[in-house]
């Protein structure tokens, strides 16, 4: 067994983290140049500009729409997307009395080809333990005060399954195009602690 | 295991505090810890996603909650490498110039044998199942908070490897995913409100039939 070990005497994280990496170096473990490519692309790649604009396309084309709730997977690959990371998605419907919203109670996952890579207040203890528990003092903390006759569920990532939510398109964006749409969408309208809102 | 990370309604937790136009990573060493995790996974393949989680939630529980998220992958991937032989505790103690903190052991889990049935999807859209009350010391996606409650099955999702064996490294078998929906009150009594869901992702052989 091990000792247990308080982090607060712990060597200093940067350390930590430069003693593995050396470690695994002088070891031939890491290609030249690996840990400094490695992350570049996934930082360009996985983008909550991605989720964006699927959501500005569902707005904008009715068909599309359609085929985005019925197998998101495949929708999202008619706009380039391929989620490399995700084996599963749905994409979830807000509507005039259903509201959606995702967490991961267990660790953090969510769907990083289109939000990208969770920011910390998804990660945190607090969101995780209580979401699921009272979401709407929560949401209304955070600045979504739902009305009563909307139904909240909430989608906890527990299985490989990933989540996006699909927000209300919000009025006085008629005639707009998917551009200026998709700048309006937020990462948190598409996880569901916002709503989309103009200007 | 009954541990720290399956924090799904716990009381006692504060505020979320949401950082404005926050970077992907804050500090330069967030970004190797990063790189090194995907290092281990894609690259050396050293360990699986499974064992990947079960590792950080075997983290002293303490240490657990006063981490930041990337220095629980750091503390995880580390505890990998160490168990699987490829550095040693003390090497990376002598390299860090102090006490380097690692995941806690984990329990033995066999190897699955191979499941005759398991093409068909045992449960259909409308089933009303319960998730069954196990209890296991080792990896399970199950979140405490629904261990014997009563849903309905949302979505048949596809198969996937059961996380249960595959955390502990072991051959796992692939099995039958649901979302299953859950009534707020179902799950907590008089503090959900009617009307209100929550849906769970579980796999075929954490639920049973509710007749």
């Amino acid at each position: 067994m091990n000792d247990p070990r308080h982090p607060k005497t712990a060597a200093p994280i940067a350390a930590r983290v430069a003693a593995l990496e050396d470690a695994l170096t002088d070891a031939h473990l890491v290609p030249d140049g690996y840990l400094d490519e490695a992350t570049a692309p996934m930082e360009d790649a996985l983008s909550p500009r991605n989720g964006a604009r699927v959501v500005a396309r569902a707005w904008t084309d009715p068909a599309f729409r359609v085929r985005l709730l019925e197998d998101g997977a495949r929708a999202c690959a008619e706009l380039g997307y391929g989620l490399p990371f995700e084996e599963s998605i749905v994409i979830l419907e807000n509507t005039a009395t259903v509201h959606n919203a995702i967490v991961c109670t267990q660790c953090s996952c969510t769907a990083w080809s289109l939000l990208g890579l969770p920011p910390d207040w998804y990660k945190s203890p607090e969101y995780r333990a209580r979401l699921v528990r009272e979401p709407r003092t929560l949401l209304r903390e955070m600045g979504l005060d739902l009305p009563e006759g909307v139904a909240v569920k909430i989608w906890d990532t527990s299985g490989e399954t990933r989540y996006m939510v699909l927000p209300l398109r919000p009025a006085g964006t008629e005639g707009w195009t998917e551009e200026q749409l998709a700048a309006i969408v937020t990462r948190e309208a598409m996880i569901g602690v916002a709503r989309v809102t103009v200007g | 295991m009954d541990g720290i990370h399956d924090l799904g309604g716990m009381s006692g937790f504060g505020a979320v505090e949401v950082e404005r136009d926050e970077p992907v990573f804050h500090e330069r060493w967030e970004r190797r810890a990063f790189g090194l995790n995907v290092l281990g996974l894609q690259i050396l393949r050293a360990y699986n996603v499974h064992e990947y989680r079960h590792a950080v939630e075997r983290m002293e529980p303490a240490h657990y909650l006063s981490a930041s998220y990337y220095e629980r992958w750091l503390t995880a991937v580390a505890s990998l490498m160490v168990e699987k032989g490829v550095v040693t505790r003390e090497e990376l103690e002598r390299r860090a110039g102090g006490r380097f903190p690692l995941a806690r052991p984990g329990v033995a889990v066999a190897a699955a044998a191979p499941r005759p049935d398991a093409s068909a999807a045992r449960f259909a859209v409308g089933d009303r199942v319960r998730v069954r009350d196990l209890r296991t010391r080792g990896h399970t996606r199950a979140p405490r908070y629904v261990r014997g409650k009563r849903g309905v099955v949302a979505r048949v999702a596809p198969t996937f490897l059961l996380p249960d064996v595959a955390g502990h490294g072991a051959r796992a078998p692939h099995e039958q995913t649901y979302q299953i929906e859950f009534a707020a009150p179902e799950l907590w009594a008089n503090e959900g409100r009617p009307g209100d869901t929550v849906v769970v992702d579980l796999w075929e052989s954490y639920l049973e039939a509710d007749a």
